[in-house]
């Protein structure tokens, strides 16, 4: 059986699993689904990257009529990055839920949320259905709210309804857009769309989607459930949520935009989207400067980096598409995804750890922890480098692809809102590294292991290397890229 | 004729719609929301697609105006039914005129779509049943149809999360009181036969007529609802195993289905046109077991306890 239908299946069955079989056996079954997960997202990996594009027909069906899934450079990049977050949440979180720590309700429920979760997400990184991909989402979404709602404390269950009536409006939407696409076109397949000629509504329906999609993505200025969604639920949760749930929607709007419809983008709505893209940067950033608590620091810095990625649009689509720095925009576009979400993983299981040892997560409470836990708060700074976009991490390439494609196209002004984005990053993630390297630790709950501290370590270890070994990864991103690189940018 | 029927439907539509957003009272706008619905139906019909209708009926009307009564219900038991202002939100508005006009004037610049398109009705004798719509949902897009069943049990589990700690041994939704001999309990004993049998013929003609897994299920589901809250049966504890085991069961068989083509060495999912006929009837008992079991715990809700408001 191949790794893509392994991919697909594994996280499903323990899902199943863990919701049938009685607590013990369920949380096992669990756990070998994230392990086995794992393994087979990075077999799928080596397979697109040495093999080439793995295509898998549903039923045998081909479209108009079936739904066929891919595996391109993209899908497999945020297939691993995923399976890497999600393993380490997975080992957080065998013992932040474990049956004694947490309560019976949450103890069951986070294991088949969690695996829900990932199957959403792979399902989204590799269809190649425009309605399948709205199963998808929906699928993400519904396991989404159940994980903010998971702490049980009413701000919890609040922030989880808004949450959710962010999402089902953003579905909506971009179910309207779907029917629109499927009235006029016959077929659901991005890659049928893309060979048919223009019809009327497509403008219409590339609006309504993106409009979806924005919302589903908290870009600003429907950015206001992130926050308190994000920083409600327990860290396991809120590395999942905040690091690989807005990918999704991105990864949906860079298939839209490149993929289905290169041709229907206008100048002036690829300027829009990078407005707000701009916006979200400069009001995240600000957000994260005013807050006491660091979890909502992280959470808000999550709404500013979402913007970085939204500037791919005017420096790669519409007319940019055909000139030689659209590629570099793309790839560094998907830099910046890949490196944040490992990185912000990182960062809200780093900040998991030193709630559990100082009882919250208020900066004045968190004085001299780099003392107590030097591993945790190693990560939490190599993070910082990644999400600030020093060399050599993986956010430095991504910005450095985009800013090169900026230049080169002369539009820098999205240049200056890169470089104005890490300053700021710099300004809002200083507040708690000069507390938390401050001297005076106070003592609190015995600091867990080692084994357990190394884990934010890995991540935030990963989101680096993948700037010192940024060949690997640049070349996987260009199978099956929808523009061509151009040689020596 | 068929036009003043028409027009007449499309007006009462419109009206019950304009008098659930704009009416006096969440009662009424509950009412008015519920006959929108049947209205919708009658819609679905009038527009051949009785599929549909049927959906919009059980789910649209049904379970979703019991959600609606049953919230309105605790509103009145906390003290809290407080008239929502009257007055009229202007971005809200604008959005939803504007969302309008744009997705009118796209369906008059539309063409005609064909049906079944020419696709369809070529693989349709491959497909194992006749009915294109469940040939639609159970073998060419039965991808699709696998997570939505998936997507159902990922919101029963995100509904258990809003239990209070302390209830959650409890029985599922609020404890029912009915007095013995009343209109309720007469209700319990006569609705359910009658829709156990309705339930079952909607799944078991799904395959060559209008129906299926999901409205049959529907209906199964309104059956298990009546007679919880007549008292005929006492709802389950998330932990009874074989309620858990019903709940996946659908899932379940879906995806050993789609698995047995992958290691047969077809594709995932692949039903060979010989037996797809005994394995999409197979697929929808199941289906039809967990989609009636997930509905009627979603519509109970999280465990509550005897002694809570």
């Amino acid at each position: 059986m191949s790794a893509l239908v392994t991919l697909l299946v594994l996280p499903l069955a323990g899902a199943i699993a863990a919701i049938a079989l009685p607590s013990p056996v369920g949380r096992t079954a669990a756990l070998a689904a994230i392990a086995a997960t794992t393994g087979a997202a990075i077999v799928l990996m080596a397979t697109v990257a040495f093999q080439g594009m793995p295509r898998l027909e549903m039923g045998g069906w081909t479209p108009p009529l079936g739904i066929v899934l891919v595996a391109d450079g993209l899908s497999v990049a945020l297939i691993v990055m995923t399976a890497l977050v999600m393993a380490s949440a997975g080992l957080a979180a065998r013992h932040a839920f474990a049956p004694g720590t947490a309560g019976e309700r949450a103890a069951f429920g986070f294991w088949p949320l969690m695996l829900l979760l990932w199957s959403a997400l792979n399902v989204v990184f590799l269809s190649r259905d425009l309605f399948n991909l709205y199963v998808g989402i929906e699928l993400l979404s519904l396991a989404a709210i159940g994980l903010v709602a998971i702490d049980g404390k009413a701000t919890a269950l609040a922030a989880a309804m808004r949450y959710m009536i962010f999402a089902l409006a953003g579905s909506l939407l971009y179910l309207a857009g779907v029917v629109l696409i499927h009235a006029a076109h016959g077929t659901l397949d991005i890659d049928l769309i893309a060979t048919r000629t223009a019809a009327a509504p497509d403008g219409l329906a590339l609006a309504l989607m993106t409009a979806g999609l924005m919302a589903k993505t908290a870009l600003f200025p429907f950015h206001v459930w992130l926050p308190p969604a994000h920083a409600g639920a327990p860290a396991p949760a809120s590395a999942m949520l905040s690091g690989l749930v807005p990918k999704a929607s991105f990864a949906i709007l860079l298939r839209l935009w490149f993929d289905t419809m290169p041709d229907r983008a206008s100048d002036g709505a690829l300027t829009l989207i990078a407005l707000l893209g701009t916006a979200a940067v400069i009001w995240g950033s600000l957000g994260a400067l005013a807050q006491v608590r660091l979890k909502l620091i992280v959470a808000y810095s999550t709404v500013a980096q979402i913007g970085y990625l939204f500037l791919v649009f005017p420096l790669a689509g519409g007319a940019s598409a055909g000139v030689p720095w659209a590629a570099g925009a793309w790839t560094g576009a998907v830099f910046l995804a890949l490196s944040h979400g490992l990185a912000k993983a990182a960062m809200f299981l780093a900040v998991g750890h030193w709630m559990a040892v100082a009882g919250s997560d208020r900066l004045s409470d968190l004085r001299g922890l780099a003392q107590l836990m030097p591993m945790t708060a190693f990560a939490f700074a190599l993070s910082a480098v990644t999400l600030v976009g020093l060399p050599p991490s993986g956010g430095f390439t991504g910005k450095y692809l985009v800013m090169t494609a900026a230049f080169a196209s002369g539009q820098w002004a999205w240049a200056l809102v890169m470089g104005g984005g890490g300053l700021l990053a710099a300004a809002y993630l200083y507040r708690p590294m000069a507390v938390l390297f401050a001297r005076g630790a106070q003592a609190g709950a015995a600091p867990p292991s080692r084994a357990r501290q190394a884990v934010p370590l890995l991540l935030a270890s990963a989101s680096v290397a993948l700037g010192i070994a940024s060949a690997g990864p640049f070349d996987l991103l260009a199978i099956g890229r929808p523009l061509a690189a151009e040689e020596g940018l | 004729m068929t036009l003043a029927f028409n027009a007449a439907l499309c007006a009462l539509i419109l009206a019950a719609a304009l008098a659930t957003i704009l009416g006096r009272g969440i009662f009424r706008s509950i009412m008015f929301f519920i006959v929108y619905g049947l209205l919708m139906a009658v819609a679905w019909v009038r527009l051949d697609v009785v599929d549909v209708a049927l959906a919009e009926a059980a789910i649209g009307a049904g379970l979703t105006g019991v959600l609606f009564l049953a919230a309105f219900g605790r509103l009145v038991r906390e003290g809290a039914e407080a008239e929502p202002p009257r007055r009229i939100n202007p971005p809200a508005a604008v959005a939803c005129v504007g969302l309008t006009a744009a997705l009118t004037w796209a369906w008059f610049s539309l063409p005609i779509p064909e049906r079944p398109g020419p696709q369809l009705a070529e693989a349709l004798p491959r497909a194992g049943v006749e009915n294109p719509v469940t040939a639609v949902l159970l073998n060419f897009r039965a991808w699709d149809t696998l997570l939505e069943s998936i997507v159902l049990l990922a919101a029963l589990i995100g509904l258990w999360m809003l239990t209070r700690e302390d209830d959650w041994r409890n029985r599922l939704g609020l404890p029912q009181h009915v007095r013995p001999g009343g209109v309720m309990s007469g209700f319990g004993r006569v609705l359910p036969p009658v829709g156990l049998l309705v339930g079952v013929y909607l799944a078991y003609v799904g395959a060559d007529r209008p129906g299926g897994a999901f409205q049959g299920g529907t209906v199964l589901a309104a059956v298990g609802l009546v007679a919880a809250m007549t008292g005929l049966v006492r709802p389950p504890r998330i932990s009874a195993p074989g309620w858990r085991a019903v709940l996946v069961a659908g899932p379940l068989v879906f995806l050993v289905a789609g698995l047995a083509g992958a290691l047969l060495g077809t594709n995932f999912l692949t039903l060979p046109a010989p037996v797809a006929g005994g394995a999409i009837f197979v697929i929808e008992v199941a289906l039809l077991l967990s989609v009636a079991v997930t509905l009627t715990f979603l519509v109970l809700g999280p465990p509550e306890g005897e002694n809570r408001r």
